[in-house]
Formats: C-alpha cells, structure tokens, sequence
C-alpha cells in the first residue's frame, strides 16, 4: 500500500516536470501554427527552421562560443587548479578559490550587468566605436569566466586525491616537472578535467543571461534566437528549435552518464550553480 | 671504500619546527645504510632532501665529491621505491618499468631486454601486461624497485618500502632486498622504524631521534654499545639504570658495586647502565647479586619474560626457566653483560618496565605512519 | 629561497589569477563604481549618493520577490521532501534513473522550460482548452510561483537526497531497534540528520527565485515586476547606475545570505551530482 503512494506519488511530480517538455516537443510537429491545439502532425516547423538562415547562424555561433570557451576554460583552470594545489600558504589558497567563486555565488544577472559595464569601459579605454568589433571577444570573454569555477571545481579534487607522490615518482625517474605533469598526472585526472570541460560546454551552450547583457548584435547564440522568437507571438518554430536544443541536451548528458555509471558506481558530485536562471 | 653522498651541516623545518637539526653523515658506495628512528624523528625528510624533494634550509649535499644541493630531482643519479609504491595507474607493469627507459628515448628492442631483465630479477615474469591496480602488495612493491633500478641508479632510495606489508611477505621480501643489493653491487639508503629490519639488513645503521643522529655504526655495534638510553632503549629490550663509576671497571648501581669492562670515565661520574634482559641470569636469593620479587611472568615461546622488583626499579629479565610470580629470585650479572653510558638528555626516560605492557609495544609497532 | 620555490611551482595559477582579477575583481569595482556616481549630461561622473538614496522606491519590489520566493521555497521544501526521501530509499539502480530523470530538466534551458510551462497555463493554453474553461492563471502570483517552483524543485531535491542516501541503512534500523516507529524515526532521527541537505536544498531554490526576471515576466503576464526585472529594465532603459545600485545591493545580500547558509550546512552535502 505504502508502495503504490510512493510510486504514484514520484509518477505524479515526473508527470508535472515533464509534461509540459513533451508539449513542447508535440507541438512542435503541429501541422498548423498553433500552440494550444494538435492539428496533425507535420514536420513544416523543422523543415522552416532548416531553410532559415539565423537559425544556422546562431546555431553556428552558439557552438563556436561552447567549443572555444570550455577549451580556453578547461586549459586556464586545469593550470589553475594545479597551481592552487601546488601553494603553500593557506590564505592566498582560499582567497584565489573565494574569487574564483564568485560568479557561480553571484546572481548572473549581476555578473551579465558588470561584464556590460567593464567592456563599456573597455570601449571608452580604447576608444572602441563600434561594439560589434569586440563583441565575439567580450561573450569569449564573458563565458569563459563563468565556466572557470566549474573547471576548477572539478578539476582540484581529483588533484587533491591523486596527491603528490606520482608526480614525485616521475620526477624520481627522470622526468621535468613538465613532462611529469603531462605524462603522469594529466593521465590520471583526465576523468575530472573531462567532465569540467563537458560542464563548461553545457553552461556555455545553455546561458541566456549573460549573453543577454553581454551578447553584440552581430553574434546571436541560439538562447538568444529563442528569446528573440518569443518576444514576438510564440509559433511552434520556437517549439522546433527547443526540441532539438533539448534532445541534445538529453543526449549529451546521457552520454556523459553513461560514462560516469560505468567507470565510478558512485557519479562525481559537482556542485552547480547555485540555481541559475541560464 | 669512498664516500658517495655528503651531507654537511643539514637542517630543516616546517613551520618553525626543526625536523632536522646540523646533521652530518656520509654514505659510502655500494653499502646498505638504513636510517632508523621512531615516526617525526626527520628520517624520511633526510631521505627526501637526498632524493630531491625537499631542499635543506642549511648546509650542502655532496654526491661524488659534488655539491648537489641545488640539483633538481630528476637531474640527479638517484632514485626512490616510494612508501607507498606510487606506481602509474596509467599504465600497465611493463610500462610503468619501461617509463624512465622511455623518456631517455632508449630504442625499443633495448627496452625489451632490460625490462624482461628486471622482471626476471622481481621474479614477475608473466605481469606484462597486468595492470598495477590488479597486483598485491607485494607484487606492487617490485615493480616499484624495477622501475626505480632499471635506469641503473648509483643510489637506491627506499621508504619504509615493507610498511604495508604483512610480516610474514615482509621477512620474505628483505631477504630478498638485500640479495638485489648484493648481485646489483649498488648504495641502498633504506628509512624504516623497524629496528628489527635494520639489524638484519643493513650494512650501517643509523639511528635518528629529534632531528639528530645519536649514533652511527654497523649493527652489532649498535645493539652491544648504544651510545645512550634512546639507542639502548630503541634497539632491543633495555634495563636502564642509574649508576656512578666508582673507578674504571668498577660501577655501582642498585647499592651494589660490580665489575665491568669499560673505563675512561671520570672519578665518580654519574653514568647510564645498560643490562640487556638476556643477559641477565637468574639464581637463587643467597647466590644473587640482587635480589627482587618476581611481579610478572608471561610466556614467549623462546624464553619467559620476567619482571622483577628490585629497590622499586622494575627489570625485565628474559630467561628459559620458568619462575613462580611473587617468588623472590637472585640475579647475577657478568661483568661483559653490563654496558655503561654517558648521560644524556635521554637519561631517566627510558629503561624501567614498570609501566611495561605488551600492549602498548605493540601499538607503537603498529605506528607505522610517518609524516613525511 | 622558499618562497620563490613555492612561487615557481604556482605559476600555472598565474593566468586564471590574471584573468580573476581582470574579468572578475574589476568588473565588480566597476559596478561598485556606477553605484556610486551619476553620469553628467557632459558624459563625466560624479560621486553621489543618490543611487542608493533612491533605493527605497524598490523596497516594494524587493518585498514581493522575497514573499513569492519565500513561498516557492517553502512549497518546494514540502513537495520535494518526500520525493527525495522515497529517491533515497528506492533500489540503487532505480535511485540512478530517478536523479537522472530529475537532472534532465535542470541542464533544460529555463527559457524553455518556461515557456513549455506557458503553452499549457497560457489563458487559452492547452489547460484551459481541455477543460473547456477560461481561467486565468498566467498573471496571477500563484502562476509565478508554480514558475518558480517548477523550474527550481530539482534543485530542492538532489541534495536533500544526497544528504539521505548517505545515511547509513543501519542507521534506520538503530532507530527501529531503540523503539522510534517509522513516523518517529522520521522526525527524530532522519531529519536531523539531512539538515545539511535542507539547507543547501533551500539556498538553491531561494537565491534564483529571488534573481529571476524572466520567470516573472512570462508567467506574471507583466502584471508582477520582480527585482531581477527591476535590473533588467534599468539596463533595457539606460539607468545604468541605479540598475548597478540595485545590482549591488542584491548581490551583498545574496552572498551575505550565502555565507550565513554556508555556516549552517558542510558544504561537502550542498553538492549535486551531475
């Protein structure tokens, strides 16, 4: 009896978390526009999404940002994290970690507003006229910051477990401090550096809000099309892209799963942004 | 033969704490030196500042006649089996052998040879392609002294390499240690706090308490003529006592007056005596030199180990004859069993069994855990 | 001798620290920067006060977010609970698809979300098209707040059941054995003990309630301004410093609030597995 209510009582609030992500993907395949009715299925909503050209665009530029950004970040905070395991002293360690931090801590409303106002001041600086010309950097910029703590986060535990005496080993046997790390110690926390920079990819590929401060108008990334799509009346091509956007979400988590119940029984805890409307 | 590795004037602290203290020891070639000493006594901080590891705050590193002080790790011709192996999980046991091979960019048919070599040596034939993860400790341990001897190192750098082992492997595996020693003709540095592995391995031994040598010397030198109460006590099983040099052989102690075979002390200078439980032999009240009550007996298998009041000084006597707890014996001392020292700032904390059990023995045994 | 050493082996940290203190540090200074200052007609600033003078003609504002995020938390906490209890008492192999199945919508961008929520509370969505009915829900507080607690129960949910799945089993069954029924062990025993999970759970859901501006916005109908709107719309319409005022204060409270949370719960449980 106390099993059926627990089942029934998990169906229900998967149903409520669900139901409207398959509307969603149902509608998307309506053959009229219309959000609120099925009137057949169809596939004109994709095939009009393939044919539009911002489509491509922001899709195009949406991975560019996700590849460049959770390289640069995965590369700077894979270093970082070695290099902050590798002080001494106690104080600069936790202040270094408490910055880094904060843009996971802050809300992203505030971090989108202060990277608008520090590459208005770029501009002013360097008596940059048109933002369209820095725009690319200043969302490279912009995301490769909010992607850092997260790299770091992942990254720094598994160099604190792998400790110091592989790398002394190596050492021992001949090898440079950096061939050690290349040949040693990248090999064996390769695991953490990968699901940083899978994170990194993700956050960059979902973050609306930042790019929304931050974002030129010659660099539209597929949040930003949605947004743009919905500002006017919904049609059920916002609906399309949606779709596949969360179908390849799905995908790439499942992946990364699948990756994570094989090697560990137990699956790395990371913490995630603090919420985040992103 | 020459002195291989110098060490001049080290020291060395953390956070304010000396861990080493002005120390000076050389190490000759091809010779089986083992630093002793109990956990935080800086045994593996000098081992890990011959390595490379650490750098000495004072003092100079002479490596054939070479000061070596700055040289980083992996330029020096030295290498180390870790405490805890630190293997490559990585890779498997063929390559974590062949790993210093392959950085010196050796061909590949050479690498063959010498890692098939090695892994006859181990006797690990057959773990090619294992991983490291998959081995037993033991198996573990002689892939750490392949890949750290495959490179032909002058000096072979081992902590507590048996520590995690259990003692029946571990007696294997020191034979067969200083058997590699002997048919490879090299200088093992070996940290343990195990003075039974170091009596029955080493060449010289060298014990360390507080960040200082107390004494250095072969073995038997080391159990017969401690230098003071923490190497008496230390190595083996110790009665310490006080006692005064009334002339040169002549000592007294316990309110008796014995003869003994050392000299060169002042008139009437306060020393330490050292009896070592076996030596001690067991007669009958009137025939003894000292008499006390029997307060414990416990079974050893060897022997019995018998605690005797004595003037409230509690002796530990190891003998074959069963004694009756509570019964009043006589002991009697040869005048060679009776070892006489220098006081030091040891004197007076060790060497009373009054608050001896075995327990607590075998806790400290336990304690294999050192922190550096 | 050592400092340099230990300076040496650091240095990988060298360009993240350069790229905090240029992209994280100054940027906050900057926004600490228009906070304080008001921006002439000749384009040059001047120190003022005013920013934060005017600051409580939002304080309306601020107690409307606080009162819908509160409520949303509360009813988060309530629903998520016992999900998160019966997720921690389930098979493992069932407990992995469970989390798996409640990340899913959390890497869904909430946009999305969001508006997969409006096609079916829209007035004439699919909600009211089934029921033949004309409710209006969307622009009611109770929509927001279903918003809110839609889009953030996961995060209410994860790490309470980290926090129960840790529990040790024979830990329920020392409390069975003491004599605590399951109600009893419940209350006595297991709450205490997913204290941590509560606290990080109730962090997670309450600061993004707070910050949202798009939630609001979609399912308020415009008739609700939330805070985060508040910034938006200074930065939609140029008043930068009073947006950057705002900014300031939402992000002190918010870290403030952060720490204080971080003193109750180890934060070893406040992660989420992803």
């Amino acid at each position: 009896m106390k099993k059926y209510a627990s089942i029934i009582y998990i169906s229900l609030i998967f149903a409520v978390l669900y139901i409207p992500i398959a509307t969603v993907i149902l509608f998307s395949f309506n053959s009229e526009n219309n959000t609120a009715e099925f009137m057949g299925f169809s596939l004109r909503w994709y095939i009009e999404l393939f044919r539009s050209e911002d489509a491509w665009i922001a899709l195009r530029n949406t991975i560019i940002l996700a590849v460049s950004s959770s390289l640069l970040a995965t590369v700077i905070g894979t270093a970082a994290a070695e290099g902050i395991y590798r002080m001494r002293s106690k104080l600069v360690k936790t202040a270094i970690t408490s910055v880094t931090n904060i843009p996971m801590m802050n809300p992203d409303i505030v971090t989108g507003m202060s990277m608008m106002l520090f590459f208005a001041a770029i501009m002013g600086i360097f008596a940059i006229r048109d933002y369209n010309s820095i725009g690319f950097l200043a969302m490279l910029i912009s995301h490769t910051t909010f992607c850092l703590p997260y790299v770091i986060l992942s990254v720094l535990p598994r160099i604190n477990e792998l400790g110091n005496s592989l790398s002394e080993a190596a050492l021992d046997l001949g090898c440079t401090p950096i061939q050690a790390f290349f040949k040693v110690k990248l090999p064996n926390i390769l695991p953490g550096v990968i699901s940083g920079m899978v994170m990194a990819f993700t956050l960059s590929l979902d973050d609306f809000v930042i790019s929304y401060f931050v974002g030129p108008t010659n660099f539209q990334t597929l949040p930003l099309l949605i947004y743009s799509m919905t500002k006017k009346t919904v049609k059920p091509d916002m609906y399309a892209l949606s779709t596949i956007i969360i179908i390849s979400v799905f995908i790439l988590l499942f992946i990364s799963n699948m990756r994570s119940f094989k090697k560990n029984p137990e699956p790395r805890k990371i913490k995630k942004k603090v919420g985040g409307a992103r | 033969m020459a002195k291989l590795i110098e060490l001049v004037g080290i020291s060395k602290s953390y956070d304010g704490e000396k861990v080493i203290d002005s120390m000076n020891l050389y190490i000759r070639d091809k010779e089986f030196i083992t630093l002793l000493g109990p956990s935080g006594c800086g045994k593996t901080t000098t081992l890990r500042i011959i390595g490379g590891f650490e750098t000495a705050d004072e003092g100079k590193l002479y490596f054939d006649g070479v000061e070596i002080s700055d040289v980083p790790a992996h330029k020096r011709q030295v290498n180390t089996v870790f405490q805890k192996y630190a293997l490559f999980p990585h890779l498997n046991v063929y390559e974590n052998i062949a790993f210093p091979l392959r950085l010196k960019k050796v061909k590949e048919n050479e690498i063959r040879e010498r890692v098939t070599e090695m892994l006859k040596m181990v006797a690990l034939v057959g773990f090619e392609n294992k991983s490291v993860s998959t081995l037993s400790g033991g198996q573990q341990q002689r892939v750490a002294i392949a890949r750290a001897l495959i490179s032909h190192p002058r000096v072979l750098l081992l902590d507590e390499p048996l520590g995690a082992l259990d003692l029946k492997l571990r007696k294997d595996m020191q034979v067969e240690l200083k058997n590699i020693q002997q048919a490879i003709g090299i200088t093992f540095v070996y940290v343990t706090h195990d003075q039974e592995e170091a009596l029955s391995m080493s060449d010289t031994v060298v014990v360390m308490a507080d960040g200082e040598i107390q004494q250095i010397g072969t073995p038997t030198d080391i159990y017969n003529e401690p230098k003071n109460a923490f190497v008496a006590d230390f190595i083996g099983e110790s009665n310490i006592v006080d006692g005064v040099m009334l002339a040169d052989k002549k000592v007294r102690f316990a309110s008796h007056t014995f003869d003994c075979v050392d000299g060169g002390y002042a008139k009437n200078e306060a020393v330490d005596v050292v009896v070592r439980p076996e030596d001690i032999d067991v007669v009958s009240p009137e025939a003894g030199m000292l008499t006390g009550l029997v307060t414990s007996v416990t079974f050893k298998g060897v022997h019995y180990e018998i605690i005797v009041d004595i003037k409230g000084f509690k002796w530990m006597i190891q003998s074959t004859d069963y004694v009756a707890p509570e019964a009043t014996i006589g002991i009697y001392i040869e005048p060679d069993a009776i070892h006489i020292m220098k006081k030091s700032k040891y004197s007076g904390m060790f060497g009373d069994y009054s608050s001896f059990s075995d327990e607590i023995d075998q806790l400290s045994d336990a304690d294999t855990a050192e922190e550096f | 001798m050592k400092n340099k050493k230990s300076l040496l082996h650091s240095i990988s940290a060298a360009p993240h620290i350069f790229w905090a203190v240029l992209f994280i540090v100054v940027p906050l200074i900057i926004v600490i920067f228009y906070a304080f200052t008001v921006q002439n007609p000749d384009g040059s600033y001047t120190f003022s006060f005013s920013n934060i003078a005017s600051l409580p003609d939002y304080i309306s504002i601020f107690g409307l977010s606080l009162e819908l995020s509160v409520i949303a938390t509360a009813v988060c906490l309530v629903v998520g609970y016992p999900l998160a209890y019966i997720m921690a008492r389930s098979k493992p192999k069932t407990q992995k698809i469970l989390v798996m199945l409640l990340m899913l919508p959390m890497w869904t961008n909430l946009l999305i979300r969001t508006y997969s929520l409006m096609a079916i509370l829209d007035n004439n969505g699919i909600l009211n098209q089934l029921l033949g009915t004309s409710f209006q829900i969307v622009g009611t507080k109770g929509a927001v707040i279903f918003g809110m607690v839609y889009d953030f129960l996961p995060y209410m949910v994860l790490p309470i059941y980290t926090c129960l799945s840790k529990i040790d089993k024979y830990m329920w069954e020392a409390a069975a054995d003491l004599g605590c029924d399951t109600p009893k062990t419940l209350v006595k025993v297991i709450l205490p003990l997913s204290r941590s999970g509560i606290i990080s759970g109730v962090t997670m859901v309450l600061v993004p309630s707070i910050r949202t501006f798009s939630i609001s916005q979609k399912l308020g109908g415009g008739t609700f301004e939330l805070i985060g709107d508040t910034i938006e719309r200074q930065f939609v319409t140029g008043a930068l410093n009073v947006g950057a005022a705002i900014s300031l204060v939402m992000m002190v409270l918010i870290l403030i609030s952060l720490t204080i949370m971080n003193k109750f719960g180890d934060s070893e449980d406040g992660g989420i597995i992803v």
